[in-house]
This record gives structure tokens, C-alpha cells and sequence, in this order.
């Protein structure tokens, strides 16, 4: 499998992401530029954390109008998979890929901490490893990380089980203690806490690995099963 | 064309809480003024645009606004805009 992990100017944790990917799947993790127009060539984009452009506007704001962003669009409607963590996850919702917004902590405080996450959603491709109801512990590191949205929105979001992770104590007040959410077609994740920064032993988790895992294990079936078909149809 | 100054207001939806400002009224209760309610910390921006006439520079304000400056789902926002005599 390969995987693109986008840069914009700004973005930090993007070497993290693509060696936690390498050294978790073994597979190959590309470091994507802003500027590339087509990602059809790639299994899985991560969009990483960081502060794309500084963050100046809103986080997120700027990144969203960045060419790869209309590639990103494209290959997530196609239904590839697209992971979002943290400035990744403002991006997703500031180009309208996931709904809702991230705004300052309510607290103030940018918090740097391990959480612990509760698994609401293992039907999905990034979370099929967990179990649901599982306790996960998965670092944080925001300012901005609390999630709000109307109440349609968020009915939306329970209803469709979009609702991938909640955090089990809320460090930063969002709304229904929501940590990461899914899109409608559940191949977009967003989420505030860094499962790359959880793959190790000495990084006192390695809960992160099987997000990881798992997205792999579902892009290997999925091009199976398109292989399959391919030759029962020739 | 014409040169007209922009200033544009942005808050938070009323419905979203806005820590900042509610910080600040929490900081003018301890010094005395318990007169002071309501505070919500905005952004303003200041730019200059030209255009061929007033309504069409409005037109693009608001697209920007719309489209760029401010996220709806989360901001509301105000602008005015002045033409300047260009020296």
C-alpha cells in the first residue's frame, strides 16, 4: 500500500505520521507537497498536525484553499481513505469534508497530555482493530480543539454512528465530548488526538498502531476484492 | 476605479461559547466594574479594495467575508465600506 502524507507550510507532524505508517504497516509513506494536484496514484491520504500557514485566519482556513485539498476531495469521494488528525482534522472541516468546527479550548489552556478515548464506532475502516466501548490512550496536543456543531448536525452524527472516538474526560469542552468524527460514506476520519504519537512502546502507548493496522487491513481487502472481480469479469 | 476602505467585524455565533471574552468579564468582575455583561473578544480586519462602484465592491466583501474570513458555521459578521479620495 501507499500512503500520502500531505505538508502544507506549517505542518510539523508530518515525518511522525509517515514513520509511524512505515514502521507500523511496513508500507511506503510519501511526504506530499501543497501544491500537487493529483493523489489518484495513492491508497490513503493523512492529513497531519501542525499549524498549516500558521494558522493566522483560523486554524485550517488557509490549507483548505490549497490545490491538494481539491485532489484530497476527489479521491475521498472515490472513497479512498482519508485520515485527519488534528490541524488535519481543522482542515477536513473548513473544506467541508466533515461538518462542524474546532475552536479554542474552553478551558484556554493549550493541553499536551496523554486522554484517554473511548472506541464508540469499530465499524469503520480505521477503527475495525478496536473494540467497541474500548479505553484507548492516545495523546493530545491543541489549543483549538473543541468541537461544536448545531444540533442538526450533531443528531446527524449520533444517528449515522458517526461519532468515532469521545474522549472519556474532556480536556478542551467539546461538545458531547466528541474526540474524532466520521463522514457520511465513513471513509474521512477526523481527530484531535495523535495516534501517531502512540505506536511505540516507549511512547507509553502503542494504542495508535492498530488505527493504523487497520486501515491498512481494509485497503488490502478492498484491492482483493477489485482484483476479484476483475478477473471473474474478464 | 475606485478605492473604498474596508473594515470587517468578526464574532462568534451568540450560540458558541467564546472563552476569551468570557475571561476578560470574569478579569472586569474582580476589578469592580460588575456593570460589564455580554463580552465576546471579535476580530477586526481593516483592508482596502477597488472596484468600479460601490455595489460591486460590496459584492466581493461579501464573498470574501462569506467564503474566506469568516467560517458561518461557527462566525457571524459585520463590514462597512468607505470610499476613499485617492491622492
Amino acid at each position: 500500500m501507499k500512503w500520502a502524507v500531505i505538508v502544507f507550510p506549517g505542518s510539523n507532524c508530518d515525518e511522525d505520521a509517515a514513520s509511524a505508517i512505515r514502521e507500523v504497516t511496513g508500507d511506503e509513506a510519501h511526504l506530499i507537497w501543497h501544491d500537487a494536484s493529483d493523489l489518484s496514484d495513492f491508497d490513503a491520504i493523512v492529513l497531519p498536525g501542525g499549524f498549516s500557514y500558521g494558522d493566522y485566519l483560523r486554524s485550517g482556513a488557509i490549507a483548505r484553499f490549497s490545490p491538494v485539498v481539491e485532489a484530497v476531495k476527489r479521491e475521498a469521494q472515490k472513497g479512498k481513505l482519508v485520515l485527519g488528525i488534528c490541524n488535519g482534522f481543522q482542515v477536513l472541516t473548513e473544506s467541508h469534508l466533515l461538518p462542524g468546527a474546532l475552536l479554542r479550548n474552553d478551558n484556554l489552556q493549550f493541553r499536551c497530555e496523554m486522554t484517554e478515548l473511548v472506541v464508540e464506532n469499530n465499524q469503520s475502516p480505521f477503527t475495525a482493530d478496536y473494540a467497541i466501548g474500548e479505553r484507548i490512550r492516545i495523546p493530545i496536543a491543541h489549543g483549538e480543539g473543541r468541537f461544536v456543531a448545531d444540533d442538526t448536525t450533531l443528531a446527524k452524527l449520533q444517528t449515522g454512528r458517526r461519532v468515532a472516538f469521545t474522549y472519556h474526560a474532556n480536556p478542551n469542552g467539546s461538545v458531547q465530548n466528541i474526540a474524532g468524527i466520521l463522514n457520511e460514506q465513513g471513509n474521512v476520519l477526523g481527530l484531535m488526538p495523535h495516534p501517531e504519537r502512540a505506536v511505540m512502546e516507549w511512547m507509553d502507548s502503542v494504542d495508535g498502531r492498530r488505527m493504523f493496522l487497520s486501515m491498512h487491513r481494509y485497503m488490502k481487502e478492498a484491492r482483493a476484492l477489485v482484483g476479484a472481480n476483475g478477473s471473474a469479469n474478464s | 476605479m475606485k478605492t473604498y476602505e474596508v473594515e470587517v467585524r468578526i464574532w462568534l455565533k451568540p450560540s458558541v461559547f467564546d472563552p476569551q471574552g468570557h475571561a476578560v468579564e470574569q478579569a472586569l468582575h474582580t476589578l469592580g466594574y460588575a456593570e460589564a455583561s455580554d463580552l465576546r473578544i471579535g476580530k477586526y480586519m481593516h483592508l482596502t479594495v477597488q472596484s468600479t462602484s460601490l455595489s460591486e465592491a460590496q459584492m466581493r466583501v461579501e464573498e470574501m467575508c462569506e467564503r474566506v474570513l469568516s467560517n458561518p458555521v461557527m462566525e457571524t459578521y459585520a463590514y462597512t465600506l468607505k470610499e476613499v479620495a485617492l491622492s
